[in-house]
């Protein structure tokens, strides 16, 4: 304990609803959802369980690009996002691929932007987010400021945005928080806490001994969650919706995770810097999706034969999709041309041009 | 002596400079425990503990910005930035405090402080990984900004770069990191910074690269002096800021014919920095209008087609024949 007068762990006392047996807590309440809601949160997560594992696959067979798995980040990232209405707004990192599908993100999208293909970052007219964000902590700020202009234009939407533990050291990741305090955004910081930061663990990221207590500092509220606890992620940011559409300005949420799975697959070796022991203590102990599934098993609402009908039909989605992508163009250097500016610009009017002709000088 | 690759002759760089003199450090994002992403502080907190090859927070800006302190106080920093495309996180710490701290300070203070970081097309990376953003720090007076080519300039170059006194951008291409091997000797040496190498002579066209660029040129030009019976002049900068015009000067001299390639976008690059200045005082010597070999000005393109948009073999072939035919 450090010098700091408040105990900051019983201040920002981590919420569990459902225990890692899939039991409720004593004296926690579950959200109010039906039978039909529960499953599909379920439905969600196990998805992401197979898109995580065949995106690995896809990766090592060169069918992929860039890939940063998502396993055991299940449960932040639909039970956020099942809290939300679709016309709220999202506003995701390289990691965040299953909060951007379950807002309607198709996955063939996914696929090509992995890949790094034209179209990979033209998110669809009708989804509400901004392509992944790849430099960390700066979609706080755009999410500040989303959450700031549905307030300055009095419109109910929120503006979520998810980033990692490594993310508040970012000085963006301040600045972010800072301005939708003082603004009352309509923002919700939805920090996944998955203890690294590629090989950084969190204790030398801050000498906080929670990341929800920077809320404190900024005038905000902060809680802290049990994040492999979907009951909690859903209530949390129910709660925090509602305050930010009643006006009641932003809300910091972390959310207690672990990364399953490499940072990346471009080369990451988590034995350099992370014990086996410790992965498989959260992969076996708390696991989000086995959690939710011993808690619907005991409801009569789960069955093995519907795990494997959701298995399949994700595998035939994810099959159709990569094929799909496959199939179609890589994208042009003249076509990339257009999305500069507006209008091009005489320079690059004859720039156009001369890539044109390099093609018919081969 | 040893076969090193380029992330090797780095690494060893930065070894024998910090057995040399303890005021030299290495930090970053994860550089200590891990080595790197791409292992070019392998090995180094394991000799020299955990005060000396420094994971940092999550913060280029804190990284760059606290070095500049510390190399203003005596130490001989040397920070890494994992991918060059973050450096804009970093860039008032780089061009507004560690390149004007001399200046500003009347020669008070000074600022040994190295920025390595890598950059470069090719390598598969996700977006905003990649770019080439060398013409920011040539613009920006009070940086010194170095290339390197191979594995054998890259070490003696990263040496002079941590013993010099002024903030150095250490450029590493991202595709060179383990694609050459070359005898790299054991120890320190030195390949002085703003001293172009000339790779090979030539009387007929003068093909001006760096990085990544000088081996590709390199069979560009094999094909040209094949099928046309000419001879041409490739000089690979090494350093990008200062830039060794006496060497170019010569060289156009000579040739009368210019080709600068770079895999930059083309405005505002160091392609247009150098035609200016031959402009300026070599312009009765031109045969031909010099030519750019570049990437057009777009920002770095998807993955998938990067290979389209980064200069080809072809694409230098033809601007050679270009000056050639004029
Ligand atoms: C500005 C910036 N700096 C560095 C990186 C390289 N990088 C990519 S992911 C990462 C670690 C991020 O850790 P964290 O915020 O905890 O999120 P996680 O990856 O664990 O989800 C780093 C350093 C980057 N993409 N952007």
């Amino acid at each position: 304990m450090n010098s700091v007068a408040l105990d900051m762990q019983k201040e920002f006392k981590m919420l569990q609803i459902l225990d890692t047996d899939g039991n409720i807590v004593k004296g926690q309440k579950t959200p109010k959802l039906r039978d039909e809601e529960l499953k599909n949160l379920y439905r969600w997560m196990l998805r992401l369980r197979v898109y995580d594992a065949l995106a690995i696959k896809l990766n090592r067979q060169g069918r992929l690009g860039f890939y940063a798995p998502l396993g055991g980040q299940e449960a932040c990232q639909i039970g956020a996002m099942a809290a939300l209405r679709k016309t709220d707004w999202l506003f995701p990192s390289y990691r965040d691929l299953g909060a951007a599908m379950y807002h309607g993100w198709p996955i063939a999208d996914t696929f090509k932007w992995s890949r790094g293909q034209i179209g990979g970052m033209k998110i669809p007219e009708d989804v509400n987010m901004f392509p992944p964000q790849i430099i960390i902590a700066m979609q706080t700020i755009h999410a500040a400021g989303a959450g700031w202009k549905f307030r300055l234009k009095g419109e109910d939407h929120v503006a979520i945005t998810f980033f990692g533990d490594g993310a508040t050291s970012e000085g963006d990741f301040h600045e972010g928080l800072n301005f939708a305090a003082v603004n009352n955004a309509q923002t919700i910081f939805f920090n996944q806490n998955n203890g690294y930061a590629i090989s950084v663990p969190l204790r030398k990221q801050t000498k906080s001994e929670t990341i929800a207590q920077k809320a404190l500092a900024y005038g905000m509220k902060g809680v802290r969650i049990d994040g492999n606890d979907i009951f909690a992620v859903y209530t949390a940011v129910s709660e925090a919706a509602e305050r930010a559409r009643k006006g009641e300005g932003p809300t910091l949420i972390e959310a207690v995770t672990y990364r399953l799975g490499p940072h990346s697959m471009s080369g990451d070796d988590p034995t350099r810097y992370r014990p086996k022991s410790e992965e498989i203590e959260w992969k076996e102990g708390k696991d989000p999706v086995k959690r939710f599934r011993l808690y619907l098993e005991k409801k009569g609402l789960w069955t093995e034969e519907w795990e494997k009908e959701i298995e399949q039909e994700m595998k035939a989605e994810i099959s159709a999709a990569i094929n799909e992508v496959q199939k179609a163009p890589i994208g042009e250097v003249e076509e990339i041309m257009e999305y500069v500016y507006d209008e091009m610009p005489a320079e690059l009017k004859r720039q156009h041009a001369e890539v044109l002709s390099w093609k018919e000088a081969k | 002596m040893a076969q090193m690759t380029m992330i090797q002759a780095i690494n060893d760089a930065m070894r024998v400079e910090m057995e040399r003199d303890e005021n030299v450090i290495v930090l970053g994002e994860d550089v200590g425990v891990n080595g790197g992403v791409f292992r070019a502080t392998d090995g180094l907190q394991k000799q020299f503990g955990e005060n000396r090859s420094i994971d940092t927070p999550l913060a280029e800006s804190g990284i760059v910005g606290t070095a500049v302190a510390m190399a203003a106080l005596g130490m001989r920093p040397i920070a890494e930035i994992q991918f060059g495309g973050f450096i804009y996180e970093a860039m008032d710490a780089v061009c507004t405090q560690a390149a004007r701290l001399r200046f500003r300070t009347g020669g008070r203070f000074n600022c040994p402080l190295v920025i390595r970081m890598p950059y470069g097309g090719g390598a598969k990376t996700p977006e905003m990984h990649s770019d080439s953003f060398e013409a920011l720090f040539l613009h920006t007076p009070g940086l010194k900004v170095v290339v390197p080519s191979n594995p054998y300039d890259a070490k003696g170059l990263l040496i002079s770069a941590i013993r010099d006194n002024d903030p150095v951008i250490f450029y590493e291409n991202m595709p060179l990191y383990r694609s050459v091997k070359q005898e790299v000797p054991e120890g320190a040496y030195t390949v002085p910074i703003g001293k172009a190498n000339v790779v090979k002579e030539g009387n007929d066209v003068t093909v001006i690269a760096y990085g990544n660029m000088v081996r590709l040129s390199q069979q560009a030009i094999e094909a040209v002096e094949k099928e046309r019976g000419v001879s041409i002049e490739l000089i690979d900068l090494r350093t990008i800021s200062p830039l060794d015009m006496d060497t170019i000067f010569e060289s156009v001299d000579k040739t009368g014919r210019v080709v600068i390639v770079h895999e930059a976008v083309r405005t505002g690059g160091v392609g247009a920095e150098i035609i200016a200045r031959i402009n300026e005082e070599r312009i009765l010597k031109l045969e031909a209008p010099c030519v750019r070999v570049t990437a057009p000005d777009t920002p770095y393109p998807p993955t998938l087609i990067e290979d389209k948009w980064l200069p080809t073999k072809g694409r230098i072939a033809a601007g050679i024949k270009k000056v050639l035919d004029f």
